[in-house]
């Protein structure tokens, strides 16, 4: 079968300042799973949701079975044919099974009529599909599994040719991945189209029969899945971006700083995200974690921040434990001479709407230095923002404008003179380059190995391989919540992305 | 006897305005959107109820009043916290203050009586009905009595309010209108990818709340009593929103909670200046107060946790 079923031409998408979808073209063969694989933020999603209806392109054209269709809304889209399966699942919590199938899709003003044509219709597509599940079953009672079969038969019972799973995998346990792998199969068998979206490469390898790439809103190449490898997809997804290689000596490590043993983290789902990790990072030494995003490198940097509750195992900082079963608290790791640099700037290193001097001294507003008795010393503060502001070149240069009014890496300044400047033992850093121009990638490098050379124990997390490679002396490569390797600064691209790709652990479990 | 047939009757007359405006809240807050308004719909609606009939010497003309002025006060709320995304509780306090002052200012302005409008006699006021052969069956011993002086001789608006609570119930879980109304208030995500308009079938919901309101507020000055009184609903708002909570927004157990609250009521009126034994005296506004009293202490510990609609009070903003 060559025909196509969906075919999108130039698709742009933007959301304010953020190009989510640049000129995207994309072909997808009728009866075949499609992949569509990147990074967290890449925009598969976007894409997905305007091919669904749910956003609305700034420009370009879905044609669908050849013919052009305009989709403005979900309705659209499921008189199209298409039907989607969101990341976070639709569904009604406490209504049965039966309800939230025939949600929207009811028949007619009283329920009756309805109910007794989708009993039997649910009947039919279980026969048909293998897809058992108990009509009356209320949601909140079901394993993310099940709901999420009955998210698919939701699209089915619409008579969706073409399905499109956002993230499936994202929820489930292995096993219930497997399940999931197989009912797509059977749904490709019968002849419907499906849209596989994911970060995971083994995914992607193990079921589609085509793959799409995605990088920072841009759709970097389609390959047939037999004729690419692991190795390709993860260098297309990655990218290479030319990064100039900060100078720096050799590393003079000295006691360990900062101790993590067999560290366990789940999320508010109850699945595991960091799984039994144990590391080191001594004094003059900067350690990398390096790996594609989500795999669980932000939920052990939260943790050992103290943002985030442990499930097992212990941290240690300057040799003496630190509590991480829920009391921890982030402002008494401060005192202990803990500094966190957090990945999201926006959400957690700044308040926007504050002064720029006020957003550089959160979480250190309580020092007696910005204090005056119990009222902040507001002419000390503003003197020491100015002072960083000169140190760190933050631009504009006014300790008095909204931070929100800084650009990215100006932002990221500031919380780095911030975190920097309080002289700290341990600096945690996640991202520190995300979203930041050029000039300010090369300051920020070069503030992190003075850091180093300073004597601190650095732990950085970034899903740029090149700025991992470039700061790093040592650097772990996590995958599914596990560090699955260790390598020194100087490892080579395609060794770390084998391991990122969690080749590495596949190849330990065949063996 | 008599004390008992007597506080029935009054309990069940006390309940009604308090179920209606139950069953608006319900069809309100279970589409997502919190309606703190209750009381100052009511009002609005009790006004102009009592001014329209006045007016035109029509019980009609009165509850068409009632009708329109809750409904424009619930468009307001829906404008308010649906379109413009704003907080909900703030919206439904406004519109119980601009009720509160603006039925006595028009008021004093149009009919100059003290904030009160004209008090209402013959066609301008309900009247009650009589079931049939209530009067025959008067002296059977006991049914008898239930039925001549417990369920006879209630205005329509009562009979109305009762059997709103079955039709609310049949609207709400055997209606296509009802599946979806309920879907909104607890995941309006699966409402919108199901192709459906989010602000279309909130703003229905928040209108049948306006329409019930209606009927509320018209009962208490064209049926209660013959005419407006300024701020005569005195908390019945309020107390129809501990009702709808307390029976945790299911029709059945709000007209049982209106009930208990209504019991109360007649409770304290007949109460007033009545020792009673062993404590003796209680002041009146303890008994008045036992309603809230009551849904504190229940709803802290006895009925177990009241989960309002999941996405209520959030209006609804497409995930990015």
């Amino acid at each position: 079968m060559n025909e196509t079923a969906i075919e999108l031409i130039g698709i742009n998408k933007r959301f304010g300042l953020v190009h989510a979808n640049k000129d995207i073209s994309l072909k997808v063969r009728k009866g075949t799973i499609h992949g569509i694989i990147g990074e967290n933020g890449a925009g598969k999603s976007t894409l997905m949701s305007i091919l669904y209806g749910f956003y609305e392109a700034d420009s370009g054209e879905i044609l669908v079975d050849g013919t052009k269709r305009k989709i403005t809304n979900p309705n659209e889209a499921i008189a199209a044919g298409i039907g989607m399966v969101h990341q976070h699942f639709m569904l009604v919590d406490n209504f049965t099974v039966l309800e939230n199938i025939m949600l929207g899709a009811e028949d007619s003003a009283i329920l009756n009529k309805g109910i007794a044509r989708a009993r039997a219709e649910l009947k039919r597509l279980e026969r048909d599909y293998a897809l058992e599940v108990d009509p009356d079953a209320v949601i909140e009672e079901l394993p993310v599994g099940l709901q999420q079969r009955v998210e698919i038969l939701k699209a089915l019972y619409r008579g969706a040719e073409i399905l499109i799973l956002d993230e499936p995998t994202g929820v489930l346990t292995p096993p219930e991945a497997d399940h999931l792998f197989r009912i797509l199969g059977q749904l490709k068998d019968q002849g419907k189209t499906i849209i596989f979206i994911t970060h995971k490469l083994r995914e992607i390898m193990a079921i589609t029969d085509e793959v799409s790439v995605m990088r920072q809103g841009e759709l970097v190449g389609t390959r047939q899945t037999a004729d690419t490898s692991v190795e390709e997809l993860a260098s297309l997804m990655v990218g290479r971006r030319v990064l100039l290689r900060v100078e720096k000596g050799p590393a003079n490590p000295g006691d360990v700083k900062l101790s993590v043993r067999n560290l366990t983290v789940k999320d508010s789902r109850g699945v595991t995200v960091v799984d039994n990790v144990s590391l080191d990072v001594r004094a003059g030494e900067i350690v990398g974690i390096a790996g594609v995003a989500g795999n669980g490198q932000s939920q052990l940097l939260e943790t050992i921040a103290g943002i985030r509750t442990a499930s097992g195992g212990e941290v240690y900082l300057n040799g003496k434990p630190v509590d991480i079963s829920g009391k921890a608290d982030p402002a008494e790791l401060r005192r202990r001479g803990l500094a966190h640099v957090p990945e999201d700037r926006h959400h957690m290193g700044l308040i926007l709407e504050f002064e720029e001097a006020e957003s550089a001294i959160l979480g250190y507003h309580d020092q007696p230095d910005y204090l005056n008795g119990v009222f902040l010393n507001v002419d000390a503060i503003r003197k020491d923002a100015e002072a960083k502001i000169k140190a760190y070149d933050i631009r504009p240069a006014n300790a008095r404008l909204k931070t929100a009014n800084f650009s990215g890496g100006n932002q990221q300044k500031v919380v780095l003179a911030r975190e920097i400047e309080q002289d700290p033992d341990v600096l945690i850093i996640g991202q520190p380059t995300r979203g930041v121009d050029v000039g300010a990638i090369e300051f920020i490098h070069k503030r992190i190995i003075e850091m180093r050379d300073a004597g601190k124990a650095v732990l950085l997390v970034s899903v740029e391989l090149d700025e991992i490679r470039a700061l790093s002396d040592r650097i772990l490569v996590m995958f599914a919540g596990r560090v699955v390797g260790e390598r020194d600064g100087e490892a080579g691209e395609d060794d770390l992305g084998l391991l990122m790709a969690g080749i590495e652990e596949d190849r330990e479990a065949a063996e | 006897m008599d004390i008992v047939v007597l506080t029935i009757e009054s309990t069940i007359r006390l309940s009604v305005p308090l179920l209606l405006a139950a069953l608006a809240g319900l069809f309100s807050e279970r589409s997502g959107i919190f309606d703190i308004g209750l009381e100052g719909k009511m009002l609005g609606a009790a006004f102009a109820g009592g001014a329209a009939a006045a007016v035109f010497s029509s019980a009609l003309m009165g509850l068409l009043a009632a009708l329109v002025v809750s409904v424009a006060l619930s468009l307001v709320h829906g404008y308010a916290s649906i379109t413009q995304r704003g907080n909900q509780i703030v919206s439904g306090v406004a519109i119980n203050f601009i009720a509160m002052g603006t039925t006595v200012i028009l008021g004093q302005a149009w009919f100059a009586q003290g904030g009160r409008t004209p008090a209402l006699t013959g066609d301008a006021r309900f009247t009650t009905i009589d079931l049939p052969f209530a009067e025959a069956l008067a002296d059977v011993p006991v049914l008898g009595t239930i039925y001549s002086d417990i369920l006879s001789g209630h205005f329509w608006l009562t009979y109305f309010a009762f059997a709103m609570v079955p039709f609310a119930w049949w609207v709400l879980y055997r209606t296509r209108f009802g599946l979806r109304l309920r879907a909104v208030g607890e995941n309006p995500g699966a409402v919108d990818t199901a192709g459906i308009s989010v602000t279309w079938l909130r703003y229905r919901a928040v209108i049948c709340c306006g329409i019930l309101c209606g009927f509320a507020g018209a009962y208490l000055s064209m049926a209660l009593t013959a005419g407006f009184v300024k701020n005569m609903t005195a908390g019945k708002g309020y107390i129809a929103l501990a009702a709808l909570i307390f029976a945790k927004w299911r029709p059945v157990p709000i007209m049982y909670a209106c009930l208990l609250f209504g019991f109360l009521d007649a409770m304290g009126i007949r109460m007033q200046g009545q020792p009673l034994p062993i404590i003796g005296p209680v002041p009146v506004q303890f008994i008045q107060a036992l309603p809230y009293i009551l849904t504190v202490i229940l709803l802290a510990g006895f009925i177990g946790k009241a989960e309002p609609p999941k996405a209520g009070g959030v209006p609804y903003v497409k995930e990015r």
